[in-house]
């Protein structure tokens, strides 16, 4: 049998283009069309739905401060979201990291079981906990800790839309960081202590720096679906402060429709994350380039 | 060898996609009539009682707002046979060619609709719809917590006389309920397309927020029932649903008024069943069948025979209540003037 090294290194002849085909297909159907008709339609005018004339006012009429203001609101609610993740996340994955391989396996499973059940029957069950007369109120007011009139109230404040956050994103956050934290060689703390670091130096000049790429990843795929959330705020917020997920439901599914103007801020909010991950990564590599 | 097998796989791909797209939409030999309707807003056994009898099968989507409806009737091709928007947004899809024209001879069972929902202004002839069942919104309350009882819009909506039930009060989440209540209240339309006037709300209702937990419209009923709220701006047939799993709870009309709706049959175009919907709409207004409907989803109907039939204390609850005098207002399409509505709605929710 000949072109045993070819095979080995990948370099075959055969390369079947075609089986990329379906793939190809179903992101042509389920990506970049629907993409497509989001773009198209944020360039067209509001009707019902929309009308068939061009015009870019739709991206103009997003400066309204009141706009503005929400997205300011919903950078702050993820910012806090993705830090409050990173500060749990991490402790989380280190401890999970230096368990034995076996336990590690059994913390891992655990980490995916909130993953199988509903957010929206999770959400509603943290709400049952957090209201007025909920579950925590009543422990509260049992154990003595709160005198029977008074009212916390934990829930429908922006503290309880970024405990929702939290609680859907938690997972994305940790499993990156286990990925990274996993791979790290351990040597390399004793390493730098025998080099003569305190613990907490070696801690933030050899782990941290190593284990950037689970941080990054980690704290993406925290912040980009919390920025877009509008099912937290809604229940978990009571729908008093509008984030800017609630904007763009709103004008597809409210009064008065504007699918324009919901389609020409889901197209800004996309462009400006795809902006902000693709200035970052090439920023990394430099810095990798560099050092 | 694996050329063969990635054929293969590629094969069956395709073959695969293509049976969807052919055989799915027609996979049942008898005919199936399918329904688009709000949530819980049918009794499931009534669809029995029609399948039976037409020896047919009926299907239930639902949907959560009547904008909800719009989008999809928009995007096209729906497939359903029968939806029942609000009556404004009858006027709407109407407007917009997406509802078939009724033949009214085919439902002979309209002369039961009672006198306030015949030849309705939001539909003239009933050329595109027929009332199904109605409600109102007022404040659903605890009458233990709440003294004295709520009746008017000051007690939703006056600071000094929310302050004692402060964070444990919610409002609909919905923009022409909530800003309409503020406006009946300041003594103005729910219609008005005056700009001063809604100004006007719009800071009643920013003045209101510090007070209230949450604007709530899918779930305020159970919060009144838990006792996490003890008073809600709400719809009737909500509350008297929660009145059957709390005896405290009790429901006021505002002496100055309030909105009215009345929710309607229609046929959207594209329906394939078109006949079949027709005899379903004629065979929910049989008064019998109506009062089933009532029975089960606690909102009053606008058959007026069915009224005899209906559970005496669903009748004597909050779903048929409406005290003699009191003023009630459709929910009007305003056309462009929607603009002003939606600029205090976001106001109100963006600060």
């Amino acid at each position: 049998m000949n072109g045993t090294q070819e095979e080995l290194t990948g370099a075959s002849r055969f390369r079947p283009g075609w089986l990329l085909l379906p793939a190809s297909v179903w992101w042509m159907v389920f990506f970049v069309m629907p993409l497509g008709i989001l773009a198209a339609i944020s360039f067209l005018r509001p009707g019902s739905p929309v009308e068939w004339s061009l015009t870019a006012g739709n991206y103009g009429r997003l400066l309204d401060p009141l706009l503005l203001k929400v997205f300011l609101r919903s950078l702050v609610m993820a910012a806090a979201a993705t830090a409050v993740c990173l500060a749990i996340g991490y402790p989380m994955a280190y401890f999970m990291a230096r368990q034995p391989p076996r336990l590690q396996k059994l913390l891992y499973f655990l980490t995916l079981i909130p993953l199988w059940a509903n957010s929206l029957a999770l959400t509603y069950a943290w709400m049952v906990l957090l209201r007025s007369d909920g579950v925590l109120e009543r422990g509260l007011r049992w154990a003595g800790a709160i005198g029977p009139a008074d009212d916390l109230r934990l829930l429908y404040t922006p503290a309880s839309v970024v405990l929702g956050l939290v609680y859907w994103y938690l997972p994305f956050m940790v499993y990156p960081l286990y990925a990274s934290l996993e791979k790290f060689d351990w040597r390399l703390l004793d390493a730098a202590m025998d080099l003569g670091a305190t613990r907490w130096t070696a801690l933030h000049r050899v782990m941290l720096p190593l284990t950037m790429p689970g941080i990054i990843g980690g704290c993406l795929l925290v912040f980009i679906p919390a920025l877009g959330n509008f099912v937290v705020p809604q229940l978990m917020g009571g729908a008093k402060q509008a984030l800017i997920g609630n904007v763009i439901q709103e004008r597809f599914l409210s009064q008065p429709q504007d699918w324009p103007l919901g389609s020409a801020l889901a197209m800004t909010m996309m462009v400006l994350v795809t902006a902000a991950v693709w200035a970052y990564f090439r920023y990394a590599r430099e810095e990798h380039a560099l050092g | 060898m694996r050329n063969l097998w990635a054929f293969l796989i590629l094969a069956a791909a395709v073959a695969l996609f293509a049976a969807a797209l052919v055989f799915v939409p027609r996979s049942s030999s008898r005919a199936t009539l399918r329904i688009f309707i709000w949530e819980e807003y049918i009794d499931p056994e009534v669809l029995a009682l029609f399948e039976k009898e037409f020896a047919v099968a009926v299907t239930e989507d639902n949907y959560g707002s009547n904008e909800d409806l719009r989008a999809k009737l928009q995007a096209g091709a729906s497939g359903y046979d029968l939806v029942v928007p609000s009556e404004y947004m009858v006027t709407l899809l109407a407007r917009d060619g997406l509802l078939v024209e009724l033949d009214l001879s085919r439902i002979p069972n309209l002369r039961n609709i009672s006198a306030r929902f015949r030849d309705p202004s939001y539909d003239p002839g009933h050329r595109h719809s027929v009332p199904y069942l109605w409600g109102v919104s007022g404040i659903g309350y605890n009458r233990q917590r709440v003294q004295p009882p709520p009746s008017s819009w000051g007690d939703l909506f006056e600071p000094e006389r929310l302050t004692p039930y402060a964070g444990r009060v919610s409002l609909l989440n919905d923009m022409r309920e909530v800003i309409g209540a503020a406006l009946i209240h300041l003594g103005h339309s729910p219609n008005t397309v005056d700009p001063l006037e809604l100004e006007e709300a719009k800071n009643l209702l920013l003045k209101q927020k510090a007070f209230v937990a949450k604007y709530d419209s899918e779930g305020f009923e159970d919060s009144l029932v838990s006792g996490e709220t003890v008073m809600a701006h709400g719809w009737s047939g909500e509350v008297a649903t929660a009145r059957t799993q709390n005896s405290e709870l009790e429901f006021a009309i505002p002496k100055e008024g309030t909105l009215m709706f009345v929710d309607s049959w229609a046929i959207p175009r594209g329906g394939p069943n078109r006949d079949l919907a027709l005899e379903f709409i004629n065979f929910t207004l049989r008064p019998e069948v109506s009062a089933r409907i009532v029975n089960f989803v606690n909102y009053a109907s606008a058959n007026e025979e069915a009224r005899t039939l209906v559970d005496p204390a669903v009748l004597t609850g909050p779903a048929y209540f409406l005290p003699e005098g009191v003023k009630f207002w459709w929910v009007e399409d305003l056309g462009d003037a929607n603009k002003l509505y939606e600029q205090v709605w976001t106001e109100l929710k963006g600060r």
